[in-house]
């Protein structure tokens, strides 16, 4: 699809804003819809878009499959990494409110970097998954 | 008015459900698939499901479209003929359908105030009150406007771990799948095999 210029300018502006959306999903989560799961999955959604319109090469450029692939455990160890420090602190475990000195601002903390977690699993499975699909030649 | 749009919504998803199964062209069944968690997706968003409304989109019509093209990429883009008889699934789809239905009307009644599911414990996760570390019975506010993260994150913050973890799961799965299939090819190495006939994709 690298000689479609309409795509290629459609998806030149779009993928950055695709991007920070996501991170807007993010952060906002806490406020309106939204989280580390539809953010992960819209961030991922981003890539994809890339990879479909100037090739799977330059986005396994961009973006290693071993980073992508890390990124989904990384992920998952930091949502269980959490549990283990409020463990740590004299909490139960994922008992966000011994985090901080302050229990709110403790639970702030927490679910922030929980969704932290679920955004950079979601984002590395999904990628993952599309390199993985992408990058496999038609058997007979 | 919310009826009429419900039963639209409704009529919309039971066009394309039909058109997916009449269809033999499988890209044209991905696209369908697509619409039809579009208007799932709407119809979550009647019932004031936002945050299931946004996943539904994201995930159904957004990446789950295209992984099943890149899978339709490998396999080929027509359905094959069905040549057994559909009698005995026809029958058994129809048992389970008339099972369901008729389990509904021992379901009590949408949204109404006393049903049990707004009795349990959502009364008190609406307070939005999270329990202190450690001290029995002692509650705090937390300010979080979205009741959904609150619940998701905090307060049920073992199923979410769960769900991240079933998510790294699918990933462990397909890897193990897709290494695991490549390597005898690479082993035969026939010179065939290394552009084979993938024009169509």
């Amino acid at each position: 699809m690298r000689d479609q210029i309409i795509l290629r300018i459609a998806a030149k502006i779009l993928v950055g804003p695709i991007l920070l959306f996501a991170l807007y999903v993010q952060f906002h989560g806490d406020y309106g819809p939204g989280g580390g799961f539809q953010a992960g999955v819209i961030f991922a959604a981003g890539i994809i878009l890339y990879a479909l319109v100037f090739g799977l090469d330059r986005a396994r450029a961009a973006i290693p499959t071993s980073i992508v692939t890390w990124c989904g455990t990384l992920g998952v160890l930091i949502f269980a990494g959490v549990g283990v420090v409020a463990m740590f602190m004299g909490g139960n475990f994922l008992d966000y409110g011994v985090l901080l000195y302050d229990a709110e601002h403790a639970q702030h903390i927490g679910i922030l970097l929980v969704e932290a977690g679920v955004l950079v699993t979601v984002f590395g499975v999904m990628v993952t998954l599309f390199y993985s699909f992408a990058g496999r030649r038609r058997s007979r | 008015m919310e009826s009429v749009v419900d039963l639209a919504l409704l009529g919309l998803l039971a066009v394309t459900a039909f058109g997916v199964l009449r269809l033999r062209n499988l890209v044209a069944v991905v696209m369908l698939m697509g619409i039809y968690s579009f208007l799932s997706a709407a119809l979550f968003v009647v019932l004031d499901a936002v945050d299931v409304a946004f996943t539904e989109v994201a995930v159904g019509a957004g990446v789950s479209t295209i992984l099943a093209l890149g899978t339709l990429a490998l396999v080929g883009t027509r359905q094959k003929r069905h040549t057994k008889s559909p009698t005995i699934p026809l029958l058994i789809v129809l048992v389970t359908g008339g099972m369901l239905v008729y389990g509904t009307y021992d379901l009590p009644r949408w949204g109404q105030p006393d049903n049990p599911v707004h009795g349990h414990v959502a009364p008190e996760y609406l307070e939005m009150h999270v329990p202190l570390a450690g001290e029995e019975g002692e509650v705090l506010e937390v300010h979080i406007p979205n009741i959904v993260t609150t619940v998701l994150a905090s307060y049920r913050g073992y199923d979410t771990l769960g769900e991240t973890t079933v998510v790294f799961a699918a990933m462990v799965g397909v890897l193990t799948l897709f290494v695991g299939s490549r390597r005898p090819r690479r082993t035969r190495g026939s010179p065939a095999d290394d552009d084979g006939e993938d024009g169509a994709s």
